[in-house]
């Protein structure tokens, strides 16, 4: 079969729909359209309102705050290891990648060294979680713009994901799997054999994606040259994660600041270098990719060994200790009545979740409890740039703007 | 002969209507098994609308995902408007900004319509006890059916909307054993 | 040493530095704020912004202590920026002159702790609605929902809404 070449004809914004300058005055006719907080593209409660001239958005105001539950308030409440479960349900598409955020500032806080084995089994269930969340990013990404089949191929390879998740932790979402000092539990017997069976199974069905919409000419004329964010704005406007890569900010946390082990595993991160949407994409794309690079490591060096510290004044004593030992009785009573308590201080810690760098910054009082604890989320600065994105483009490509920023409400409001 | 009293007739409105509104009718061989066929048509055919809020909001689209078919029970279409759907799966934590568009939503779907509260925090507010969040959407709109669950696995969501069409067709939601 | 450096350039609007587990605060007087974030992001290239927020102490005065965190994405260092703002009306300068991203973290610190930035260019509520009075995430705003009654509880002299709790 010869190979054709689809001419790419630039496709961008007219003469008629440049960006206004500021000398201009705004005419009385725009028209402000309400993207109300139901709707099926704005991917949960966000409310934008839109000011339109024609098809052509002048001004856009995002409205948050329709998800916002007091996630900060409530952590103030819990002990650290009850705010865990809290944690999940922030940034609810990659839960674990929360999990280990969060136990990450008390480890930092707190100065306590996490088993290798344990560090593994995090980076395994964080990497299933990016790959999980990119799917489903694309498929209802793609939803948007009306890729009906790509949602099902989505969720046809979310499923084996949330099965493993199911297998490890008995939650097939909301997996709370870490405790401050290692993992919950120990790999179940077959988790691995599955593991593997999904890194086999993987690799085509990422392929059957980018077969469908990777040179689909529909697909890049509605995602090329659109919501195209500079380096510099990228950096100024403090976006982070694959938006930032598609500016071509060569910026991950797992390179910058390894954590968890990161440093022992071989992997790449993609750059874009336009900043559009389609770069997102393609950095999205590429990044599940890597992401079964790592599983593959992880699960071919897996250490042996505990997964969960040792350090029995934060960390439960296993039960079969329980029956032999008093003072692990005594430590068992007093982590579950009241927890553990830090040192005064401040930390900031961050992991690199599908959307970017989510941090937690804690601060703490000497208590069992976090005195403040500060999400920092990604998805909250990647939603800021939104006004300067859409300004002067058509209403079906803020559409592919939002789509393409990947943000989560639970994350941005928190 | 006496006063002819006629029987008082009302024409409930809104929920109170029941399941068909020609109860005034009272009940014959043609109203009941015209209720039925009604029923059985109501409940064949339960498009939901489109209320996604959090994390129940994926799991409702992993009941719509290939492996647990949600359109196999009759939800073949999710409406984004509500003026299009006839039940409201609020599936999802309400918080105190989104409760009015809550009930804007609710109001604007035409009658005879349903609501699932889908997941703990619809229910009753889950885990989240503060000042936030709506303790439940029941205080905002009639509940048919409470599904708890964090999330609620996907086919619990279908066994929900089974019961509402057990519900719905005025059958036991819980069928006894035999 | 950044902290020499700073210490040499702004004397006394420096109050103290600190490096807890690895991180870097100083702490800095509010008139000083916005030079200092200005020598940072220019002199010592902290370009990328973190987050802001603010951590409410009651038992202190001033009350408030201010927070942002810059990182300097090509030296891979961050600094964190701290000042206090004091009861009533705490007011604190803003940074989005010098980081445009500080716009919604600092609208959402005024909206959850009621800090007053000068200067920020759209002062609004963002995460609760515009009418809603109160700032959640101070120290004395209660925050249940409903009290739970549990079984062995009394039920008499409560409202019908608690009961149902």
């Amino acid at each position: 079969m010869a190979e054709t070449r689809i001419k790419q004809e630039p496709f961008g914004p007219g003469p008629a729909q440049e960006p206004l300058g500021p000398e201009h005055e705004p005419p009385t006719e725009w028209m402000e359209l309400n993207m109300g907080p139901q709707h099926p593209s704005t991917h949960g409660v966000l409310r934008v309102r839109l000011k339109l001239d024609g098809e052509v958005v002048r001004d856009a105001d995002a409205d948050i705050g329709y998800l916002h539950t007091g996630f900060e308030k409530s952590f103030e409440d819990k002990t650290y290891t009850q705010g865990i479960t809290f944690s999940d349900r922030m940034d609810y598409l990659a839960p674990p990648i929360n999990n280990v955020g969060f136990v990450m500032s008390v480890e930092k806080l707190m100065e306590i060294d996490v088993p290798p084995r344990a560090q593994a089994i995090r980076v395994m269930m964080m990497e299933l979680a990016r790959i999980a969340s990119h799917e489903l990013w694309l498929g209802t990404a793609g939803l948007d713009l009306g890729v009906y089949s790509g949602f099902f191929y989505a969720w046809r390879d979310r499923e084996l994901v949330l099965d493993l998740n199911e297998l490890y932790s008995g939650v097939r979402m909301m997996t709370s799997f870490t405790r401050v000092g290692g993992v919950a539990w120990d790999l179940p017997d077959g988790w691995l054999e599955q593991l593997q069976r999904f890194i086999n199974v993987m690799p085509a069905r990422i392929d059957d994606f980018e077969s469908m919409l990777t040179q689909n000419p529909i697909w890049r004329q509605r995602l090329e040259g659109v919501g195209a964010l500079s380096r510099q704005d990228a950096i100024e406007t403090g976006v982070t994660g694959p938006m930032l890569r598609g500016s071509g900010v060569d910026y991950d946390v797992r390179k910058a600041f390894p954590y968890c082990g990161y440093e022992q595993y071989d992997f790449n991160v993609p750059l874009g270098s336009n900043g559009d949407c389609y770069d997102r994409y393609r950095v999205r794309v590429q990044e599940m990719r890597e992401s079964l690079k790592i599983l593959q490591q992880a699960l071919d060096t897996l250490p042996s060994g505990p997964w969960l510290t040792n350090n029995r004044k934060v960390a439960l004593p296993p039960r079969s200790e329980l029956s032999k030992s008093m003072e692990s009785v005594i430590h068992h009573f007093r982590l579950v009545s009241e927890g553990f308590k830090g040192p005064v201080g401040d930390v900031y810690a961050f992991v690199e979740s599908p959307r970017g760098e989510l941090g937690f910054y804690l601060v703490s009082d000497g208590t069992n409890k976090p005195y403040r604890m500060k999400v920092r989320p990604p998805s909250f600065c990647n939603l800021q740039p939104l006004k300067k994105l859409v300004q002067g483009v058509l209403l079906a490509d803020v559409i592919a703007i939002m789509g393409s920023m990947d943000f989560i409400l639970g994350d941005v409001d928190r | 002969m006496g006063e002819l009293k006629l029987r008082p007739v009302p024409m409930p409105t809104g929920r109170a209507a029941g399941p068909t509104p020609l109860n005034a009718l009272g009940d014959n061989l043609l109203t009941t098994t015209l209720d039925k066929v009604i029923n059985w048509g109501r409940s064949s055919a339960i498009w939901p609308a489109l209320f996604g809020l959090a994390c129940c909001a994926i799991e409702m689209m992993g009941t719509v995902g290939p492996r647990h078919d949600l359109s196999r029970f009759g939800s073949e279409l999710f409406r984004a408007s509500p003026r299009q759907a006839d039940l409201m799966i609020v599936s999802g934590r309400v918080s105190i900004k989104m409760a009015p568009v809550l009930r804007q939503i609710y109001d604007q779907m035409p009658e005879p319509k349903w609501v699932i509260a889908m997941g703990a925090c619809a229910s009753s507010a889950g885990m989240f006890n503060n000042y936030a969040i709506v303790q439940s959407v029941d205080k905002i709109v009639p509940v048919d059916i409470y599904l708890p669950g964090c999330p609620p696995r996907p086919e619990a969501l279908i066994d929900a909307v089974v019961k509402l069409q057990r519900k719905i067709r005025g059958e036991p939601l819980v069928k006894r054993p035999a | 040493m950044l902290v020499e450096r700073l210490g040499n350039r702004f004397k006394q609007a420096l109050r103290e530095s600190s490096d807890f587990r690895g991180d870097l605060s100083i702490v800095v007087e509010p008139e000083a704020v916005v030079d200092v974030a200005r020598y940072l992001r220019d002199e010592e290239g902290f370009d990328y912004f973190l987050y802001g927020t603010a951590v409410d102490w009651p038992a202190r005065d001033p009350r408030f202590t201010v927070v942002w965190e810059v990182r300097s994405l090509a030296n891979k260092t961050r600094v964190r920026i701290k000042t206090t703002a004091a009861m009533p009306d705490p007011h604190a300068p803003s940074l989005t002159a010098v980081w445009p991203a500080a716009n919604w973290h600092e609208r959402e610190t005024w909206d959850l702790l009621g800090i007053t930035f000068d200067g920020h260019p759209d002062p609004r509520r963002i995460l609760m609605p515009q009418t809603w009075e109160g700032h959640p995430l101070r120290k004395d705003y209660v925050s249940f929902g409903e009290p739970v009654i549990f079984s062995d509880q009394k039920l008499e002299g409560l409202e019908p809404d608690a009961i149902r709790g």
